[in-house]
This record gives structure tokens, sequence and C-alpha cells, in this order.
């Protein structure tokens, strides 16, 4: 356990095997984390989050509120989080939509907090019931200005657990927004999840300032990249605003001021980027070719990578747990040594843009791209590996 | 003769031991961002000095004191404040406060923003929280028009007036805020105008004493924007016409309190009832559904 790191409060931890959603999976990971508090607009398929939610939280002493629309739900988190609670708010594509200038919001006045987003099949009302993972480049982007987030893509309802806590985790760690990424098949399929003790759950508390009023500055950061932050009640009277601002806080309009914050706000998460990504990574030693997936699809890309080394070739699996910030070095390495990357995900391009951008060119990159409403057939991964290999 | 008499005078001044004198409210104040944006004439800050007196007269506990803001001429009102001020979106600062109140209950939250801000872009939040009865102080500067933008038509606008996005005249309806928060559900509504500051002073302060959601209105003037363009006059000719056409009504059935362009300005306290508020609402409901499962929250600051 890192220094300054804490131990789940046990009063949140449903410790035990269960079986359970994804989405289910996903509420328990933020009551694990520590988490009292959700503000919600019902949206499938992500609704079942904060009905158990709703369920629970009175039971461990917390507040979730079922707001009048998305853009209220988004940034009555924030006011949350400024109070002191650790929260977040559950949504799909079109809520997703709707949250976007406070996703901003967020960045700029590095409030710590989760959005998760159970993508759905779009554009517009799309497809309510039915996966996709045609959000990933609007969780990136969907904001005005440049900014940074960070974003975790879950395979399955133990990783909507265990990924749910890591989100609030790196969310106070950097003072981010933490994009959670989830899709309707992950978010529906009920398996086998495994809650452990809480003090088993390391838990990243507040970056909260031990400084006096007098001393201390909300934006300042001592070179860290991350400042430290106050609540409201505490006595230290300090002021946030999504304009840009100086080291107290205080609107500065000038050209030095939004260089420095806004280099800061984009440096604080891509100087991080190699303690941030997180892959899973089967067989890339030998690898002549590499699936690259995440979320729903890298389970079936699994079947299409299994009957490709069946028939005795040499391919390898990189799952994007972090899809943001883009893991460039990797890719760029991997590229410098095999033939090809293949990328199917449930859109009809997105995430394989990132990885032929950072492959430079080395090797070549082939999409298996879908429209969302399923998931790929295996055999089209399949072809895509064999074509690959040639 | 004279020459004397200059000399004798200035060196009085040097000597003379001059108490110094504090403006009272400026301990509210981030002074160190003076100047601040408003145009002369504009009534914002005569508003903020309304809300410093009524900080001081209340005895409010300043350190338990958030202000939410949201975006337009009134949403600086939180970046010259010394208090825990939060600028934030366009619309959104009922939601922002509503959050602040829900995860730290001994917050006072006062929301101070414009009506564009808070009946147009805000206006869902605005109704619900009505409805909700969250404990929120609601100020409301109503200018009659969006000034930060260059003055534009706003749901407050008057029938008849000129404005940038409505040049040849405002024909759409205005909204009669008192009448629709109240409407909505608010226990507390009043509405002043820059000109009575003492009255406005005294309605903040029983605002802050009321639990649930209240809803002050006070009437302010635009001078470079919404008078300009509909030859009204100055700041001064404002306090003129809000000195002779207001009505102080207190009780008014808030149906006939809506505003026309230089008709009569009714205003009072309209409304001032008991209903338990918001989490009042919750706390109840859960001890009856859940017993002693029912856990308080305590601390969920998280350190």
């Amino acid at each position: 356990m890192k220094a300054g790191h804490q131990k789940a409060d046990p009063r949140g931890v449903l410790t035990g095997i269960h079986f359970m959603d994804g989405d289910h999976a996903c509420c328990e990971g933020a009551l694990a984390a520590g988490s009292r508090c959700a503000a919600g607009y019902p949206i499938t398929p992500s609704t079942e989050v904060v009905e158990r939610f709703a369920s629970r939280v009175p039971t461990v002493g917390g507040v979730f509120i079922q707001m009048e629309d998305e853009l209220a739900a988004s940034i009555t988190l924030q006011g949350m989080v400024w109070a002191g609670a650790k929260a977040f708010t559950v949504t799909s594509g079109p809520g997703f939509s709707l949250m976007m200038e406070h996703i901003g919001y967020a960045a700029m006045t590095e409030t710590p907090c989760v959005f998760v987003d159970v993508q759905r099949g779009g554009p517009s009302t799309g497809l309510p019931t039915l996966p996709a993972q045609a959000d990933m480049m609007q969780a990136k982007w969907g904001s005005h200005g440049d900014y940074e987030i960070i974003a975790l893509c879950p395979n399955s309802p133990q990783e909507c657990f265990d990924l749910t806590i890591k989100a609030f985790n790196l969310a106070e760690e950097y003072r981010v927004p933490v994009m959670f990424m989830m899709d309707e098949c992950v978010g529906h399929m009920s398996e086998k999840v495994v809650i452990p003790p809480a003090d088993e759950i390391e838990v990243v508390p507040r970056r909260h300032t031990h400084k006096s009023v007098e001393d201390y500055l909300p934006y300042g950061t001592n070179g860290d990249l991350v400042p430290e932050m106050a609540h409201a009640g505490e006595g230290y009277n300090f002021h946030v605003t999504g304009l840009t601002h100086d080291e107290r806080g205080y609107p500065n309009m000038t050209l030095p001021i939004q260089d420095k914050l806004v280099r800061r706000l984009r440096d604080k998460i891509v100087n991080a980027v190699d303690r941030i990504t997180m892959t899973e990574e089967e067989n890339l030693d030998d690898a002549d070719v590499v699936v690259v997936s995440y979320g729903i699809t890298s389970r079936v890309a699994q079947r299409a990578i299994e009957a490709a080394r069946a028939h005795g070739l040499k391919v390898g699996k990189l799952r994007l747990i972090t899809a943001w910030p883009f893991p460039d070095k990797k890719i760029n390495d991997l590229a410098a040594k095999i033939k090809a990357f293949v990328v199917p995900e449930l859109n009809l391009g997105q995430m394989v843009r990132e990885v032929e951008r950072a492959a430079h060119g080395q090797a070549k990159t082939i999409a298996v791209p879908h429209a969302g409403g399923g998931v790929h057939n295996p055999e089209e991964i399949l072809k895509a590996i064999v074509e690959a290999a040639r | 003769m004279s020459d004397n008499c200059n000399d004798d005078f200035s060196t009085d001044l040097v000597n003379l031991e001059v108490p110094s004198i504090v403006n009272p409210v400026e301990q509210f104040l981030r002074s160190e961002r003076v100047p601040h944006i408003w145009c002369p004439g504009c009534g914002i800050g005569t508003t903020v000095n309304s809300f410093a007196r009524a900080l001081i007269d209340s005895k409010i506990d300043l350190g338990a004191l958030a202000l939410v803001s949201g975006i337009g001429c009134t949403g600086r009102v939180a970046g010259y404040v010394k208090l825990d001020s939060f600028h934030t979106t366009h619309g959104r600062a009922i939601p922002f406060a509503t959050g602040l109140k829900l995860a730290n209950p001994k917050l006072n939250v006062v929301v101070y923003s414009g009506d564009g801000d808070l009946s147009a872009i805000g206006g869902n939040h605005l109704i619900h929280a009505a409805r909700r009865n969250i404990d929120l102080n609601v100020i409301c500067v109503n200018n009659l028009i969006y000034a930060m933008t260059g003055g534009q038509t706003a749901p407050t606008t008057p029938n008849q007036s000129t404005t940038s996005t409505n040049p040849y005249g405002v024909f759409e309806a205005s909204f009669n805020l008192p009448h629709l928060v109240e409407a909505a559900g608010a226990v507390y509504v009043a509405r002043w105008t820059t000109f009575h500051v003492r009255q406005l002073s005294k309605a903040i302060s029983e605002a802050f004493n009321k639990k649930g959601f209240s809803f002050i209105e006070v009437i302010s003037p635009c001078p470079t924007l919404y008078q300009r363009r509909n030859k009204m006059g100055d700041a001064l000719d404002a306090m003129k016409y809000y000195k002779e056409k207001s009505k102080i009504r207190h009780g008014a059935p808030t149906s006939e309190v809506g505003m026309t362009m230089t008709g009569e300005i009714i205003v009072g306290k309209f409304v001032d009832i008991e209903r338990p508020d918001y989490q009042t609402m919750m706390k109840a409901q859960y001890h009856e559904s859940l017993g002693e499962r029912f856990v308080e929250q305590t601390e969920m600051v998280c350190s």
C-alpha cells in the first residue's frame, strides 16, 4: 500500500461471493471506494447502478438524489465533491452528451469525480437496450477546449467492481474526472463477483490541504502538478471558477495564465501515462499480429485469438483497460516488432485511429468495425487476423 | 493673508489624527479583486452591499456559508465575496448548490445569480429546487436583459422593450418570477428593487433564517444596455422610476405582480409559509421505511 493510502470503510463493503450484473457491481465498487453521494437521471442501460445506490446508501450513511436532467446530475455531484464527499453520476449516450459541459467544468476546476457511461448504440436515441462502444472519442474530446481525462473500460462484472474503485482512486490522485466506460453487455451480464474484505481494498483519500488559511493557495502546486483541495465550510474562503484562473483561483484571462493552467491540466495526466495505464497482455513476445480491444469486445476477440493460435498463427492480445490517456508508447514499441494490429470495436472506427497514430506506420492497422446493437462474430475478427498475418 | 491661511490649514491636516474608517462590508469582499467589472450605474454592487449588511445583521455563521453563482453579470458576485464561493456553469448554480447542501447539511448555501441564468437556461432547476424545497437562499438580480453578452432578450424582458435580438420590440410574454417560484413550491418569496436597500437587506436576513427554498427577486438597473437601448435614461432615472412606481404590497397575490416596461413595480414579501424541506422529508421517510437500518449521514467528508 502506497503512503497516504487508506483501507476501505467496511460499512460500505459487501464482502462475499455474489452473482450480480455489471451495473450492480459498479454500484458496489462506488460504495467500497467510499462514495456516499450520487446524483443521477434515469437512462437505459445504466439506471440499475443508481437504483441499487438509492436502495443501499441510506443504510450506509449517504445520499442519492434523482435530478431533473443530466445537466443537473452532472453538476450536483460536483457540489457534493466540494462539500467533501466522493461522488459520481451514471448515464448512457444521450445523457452523456448532456453532461459534456460539466466534464469540462470538472476538468477545469480539478474536481475529483466519476462519470459512469454504460454505452448503448447511437447516434441520438439509437439503441437504448443494446450495446455499443461508440462514445470512446466523446469521452476524451466531448467538452470544448484542451483538457485531459482518464477513461477505464471494464470487461466483466468483476471488473465493474474492481475498476470502479480504481476510477475513484485515480480521480482523487489526479483531481480529474474519470470516465468509466462500460457497455450494455458488461452492464447487464451477470457473473460471479468477488468482493474482498474491506481491509484488502485500497482507497485513495482526498488531497486535502494541511496548510493554514493564510498559506493555502487553491491552485498552487509546488511542482507536483496536482493542487491540494479544501472543502466548503472549513474557513478557507476559497473561490472556484470555470474561468481561466491563477493559483489563487481568481479569474485571470491573460495569455501566460491560460498557457500555464491549460498545460498543467494536460501535463498532470499525460506525464503520468505510464503510471495510469493498465493493460492485459498475452503472447506479445513472439506475436506477428496483436489484437487490440477493450470492454465486451475483448471477450469476443479472445475466441478469435485462441482459434488463430490453434491454427498456428502468432497472435498476441493487448486489452486496453485504460483507454485514456492513450498508451502511445506501448503501441509504438509493439509496432516496431509486429506486422499488424487488428482492432475490433463496437463502432465504425474510434480507438483504431489512436492505434494507427501511435504505430507511426511501423505496422499495419486493420479495423474490424461494428455499428453496435450486438457484438462481433468471432469469425469476423479471425478473418482480420488471418489477413493481417499474411 | 490668504497664503497664511492656507499654510495653517495644511499644517492642521498633517497633524490631525484621523480615525481610520473601515467600510463595514469590506470584510466580506475580496478587495484585491477590485475594481470589479460592473458598469457605472449597474445595480449588482448595490445588491452585494445589501447582502453584506444582511451578513452583519443576521449574525450568520460565515464559516458555514457558501455562495454559488452561475454565469452572467450577477454570476460574477461569487468572485468578489470573501466566502467559499463557486462560479459554476451557465444556469447550473442551483443544482451545484443542491449538491453542496446534500453532502454537508450544515452549510448555509446562497445562490446569487441573474434572471437569464436562473430562469432561462436554469429554469428547469429553479422550479425543481422549489418543488423539492431544497434549503437554499436564492437571490435573483433581475436586470430584465442579458447584459454580459450585450443586451439580448431574457425571459423577463418586458413586452415592447427593444433588445439586440428583438430590435423591433419584444413580442413574447415574460416571466413573472415570484408567481413562477410560488407555484413551484417556494416557501419564501419577496421582491425588492435596488432602491429598497434596507428592505432588501432585511429580506435576505429573513431568508437566511427560513428553512427551505427562498427566492428574492431584486429589480436592478442596467443603464448600459437595457435603459440606453430603450431611452430610459441613466441609473439615477432608474432610481427615480423605482421610487415613484414601486408599491409595497406585502402578501400580494403573486399572480398580480407581473412587470411591465414602465408600469408599477409591486414589491414586498409575497410568500412566507412553512413546509418541510427536502432533507427533513428524506430523513423522515428513511426513518419510517428503514427503521434501525437507516444510517444518518454524519461525516461523508473524505479526509
